[in-house]
């Protein structure tokens, strides 16, 4: 009996700790997801009525203009990603292999320190960097590299800044933790060898790190895809992001039913994008994402 | 004298330092080919900086390192013709066996065909056939090494370097490595070079073996001569387990010398010329090496079993302080007794002396001409 109701306890005690979590699975994503799911299947029809229909679905691909910015916020995440994971991938480097305890933190703290500041904030400050009148155009035209002040804001370049900028750290972290697992006398030995730098990365080094780097890349293209803040700030109203057509769809238009179809088809990609990206790298889920 | 072209290694005033500290003191030695060679020293004695520097992962900063008679100054380690077995092994875990064993071949760009065959040819030589498609978790400890020396001869190096391959292992696995490791090199014929602080190691695996400290090698020599004419007292002290009795000469007979301590027990052991090409003389303070296997037992005078000699040896009394049982290898510690210095004795293996008790009074004593004596510091 008592053994009973021992078990009974725990199982209650499992509960209650987990219950936080299930709230906010079930409440705050698996029921919005349901009712968005219903609203995009959904056609307004006359005043107060609705009907079932793929209405929604055949405006994205009868509009030449939701395709081509679907495509182009795709692509221009995915540059974003390898472009972080390019630039990500020496820092992580130099903080797991060529540096030591108190240098190796305070590398860590520096990539970090930008956290403390909003995300509006800093981004708000490459504005004032690189606007027309802004300190960066500025610069140039004392150095003489222009004549007149240009204006760097709104271009797709700057939107590539500014994401990359902003989902470094979170390309960092997974990549340190794995790079920082990898044992040095394989690196040793792989010289040792014959091989030299650029076989030991890619022999050695890559395929150790790859559930790192396919963390790292899941994450920031995740973030990437579904950026607001910095797109429109950065690239401006016509920036064409994706998730600024799900605002307007949402916010300015108030068709909610064509902005749910959005969001959908958002959520599709990445995760056949995630899909993909697992295929490629050889990768196991579970394994992955216990490095991110 | 051997020509220099039978050396595969030979360091030159080979010098590395690290800040204030010298790690290898202008070291000068050859490795003759086709040979076991250990260097063997305490951890800290800048043998793995010494190893490291033949593999190439440390430039020296003074002298040269020569393998197969070249010098190696600026040649990367992927240019040498040297391989390492790293202490952990470092296995390729992302690798099969077959892979890890092609890696190098892969490198120097040997075509798949040849590659696969020189791979099944080695792994059929360290006793692992047919393992090529196994992952090398897979692998027990023995196994592994294995794979990893298969690694490193499939390249038919000049040199083998082995980094204490067996310090991570269990003391059982670790016998039968040792056998098998003497065996691989017997029957490759690569010259070896072996680095370990475990003297039991160095003492069965080599042909030659060099005991450094400090840097720098006390003594160069055949297992044999370390542990019978040890050539300095820190040979003496670390080569096989040995009692050391300090104090001063007082008297000289010949080539014995006596030693007395400090409280005054007095013990007679060959002459030695020490490091500084000294050999200690009446009042000289002095360091007698006495092994256990040496020194024998009795419970009377009439029955210690001493080998012929020409003068006869002194007989001491002692006290046993505790019985050490380690089966062939049991001794026993004593107690000199009046002056309490401690002195170690081998059990025969006979088993004569299985029933002694503590606080048993003993007699022992040992011949003077297998025990030696160095010069340990000033005229006093």
């Amino acid at each position: 009996m008592v053994e009973a109701s021992g078990t009974l306890t725990r199982r209650l005690l499992l509960w209650l700790l987990l219950a936080p979590a299930l709230v906010w699975l079930l409440g705050l994503i698996l029921l919005p997801h349901l009712d968005l799911a219903l609203l995009s299947f959904r056609e307004r029809t006359g005043p107060g009525e609705y009907a079932y229909s793929l209405a929604q679905y055949r405006t994205f691909f009868a509009e030449p203009l939701y395709w081509d910015v679907f495509v182009r916020t795709a692509v221009i995440s995915l540059i974003a990603t390898a472009i972080t994971l390019l630039i990500a991938f020496p820092i992580a480097w130099t903080i797991a292999k060529l540096t030591q305890g108190r240098v190796s933190a305070l590398l860590f703290a520096v990539c970090l320190i930008p956290f403390w500041v909003s995300e509006t904030v800093r981004t708000l400050g490459w504005m004032i960097l690189l606007r027309e009148t802004g300190v960066l155009p500025g610069v140039l035209v004392s150095l003489g590299v222009t004549d007149a002040p240009v204006e760097m804001l709104y271009r797709d370049a700057t939107i590539l800044v500014g994401l990359v900028y902003t989902s470094l750290l979170f390309m960092v972290v997974p990549l340190y933790s794995s790079l920082e697992s990898l044992d040095d006398s394989l690196i040793e030995a792989a010289y040792d060898l014959g091989g030299n730098g650029w076989t030991v990365l890619r022999t050695i080094v890559i395929p150790h790190a790859a559930p790192g780097i396919t963390a790292g890349c899941i994450v920031v293209f995740m973030l990437t895809l579904g950026n607001y803040l910095t797109a429109s700030l950065l690239g401006g109203k016509n920036s064409l992001w994706f998730t600024e057509q799900i605002y307007t769809q949402f916010i300015t238009r108030f068709n909610w039913e064509q902005g749910a179809a959005f969001g959908f088809l958002l959520l599709l990609l990445s995760s056949l994008m995630v899909w993909i990206g697992l295929r490629l790298s050889g990768q196991k889920f579970a394994d992955v994402m216990s490095r991110s | 004298m051997s020509a220099p072209q039978d050396f595969d290694l030979e360091a030159k005033s080979a010098l590395k330092r690290f800040g204030t500290h010298t790690a290898v003191d202008s070291l000068s030695f050859g490795v003759k080919r086709g040979s076991f060679f250990s260097i063997l020293g305490p951890s800290g004695c800048g043998k793995t900086t010494l190893l490291r520097m033949i593999a190439g992962f440390i430039e020296p900063d003074g002298g040269d390192i020569e393998i197969g008679g070249r010098s190696q100054r600026g040649v990367a380690p992927n240019r040498r013709s040297v391989n390492m077995v790293f202490q952990q092994l470092a296995l390729f875990p992302m690798m099969s066996v077959g892979e890890n064993v092609a890696y190098g071949l892969a490198r120097r760009g040997v075509g798949r065909a040849e590659r696969d065959s020189k791979v099944r040819a080695m792994l059929e030589r360290v006793g692992l056939p047919g393992a090529e498609s196994k992952r090398t978790d897979e692998l027990s400890g023995g196994q592994r090494q294995r794979v990893a020396i298969a690694r490193s001869l499939v390249l038919e190096p000049t040199l083998l370097l082995l980094d204490e391959p067996l310090g991570a292992l269990d003391l059982k696995l670790r016998e039968r490595m040792k056998i098998e490791l003497k065996q691989l090199q017997a029957a490759f014929g690569t010259t070896f070079v072996y680095i370990t602080h475990d003297q039991s190691e160095a003492l069965v695996l080599s042909d030659q073996v060099a005991v450094m400290n400090a840097g720098r090698f006390e003594q160069v020599g055949s297992p044999q001569e370390l542990y019978y004419s040890p050539a300095t007292p820190f040979v003496a002290g670390f080569v096989g387990a040995n009692n050391r009795i300090e104090g001063r000469v007082s008297a000289v007979h010949g080539a014995l010398v006596d030693v007395a301590t400090p409280e005054g027990w007095v013990v007679r052991a060959q002459t030695q010329t020490g490091p500084d090409g000294r050999k200690p003389g009446v009042g000289d303070a002095a360091s007698a090496f006495v092994r256990p296997e040496v020194a024998v037992l009795g419970r009377s005078a009439a029955e210690l079993d001493l080998p012929p000699a020409a003068a006869p040896a002194p007989v001491h009394e002692g006290v046993v302080e505790s019985l050490l049982f380690d089966g062939a290898n049991s001794a026993v510690l004593l107690r000199e007794t009046k002056t309490r210095a401690e002195f170690r004795v081998a059990l025969p293996q006979t088993g004569r002396y299985a029933d002694l008790k503590v606080d048993e009074r003993v007699v022992f004593s040992f011949a003077p001409e297998r025990a030696v004596c160095f010069a340990t510091g000033g005229h006093g």
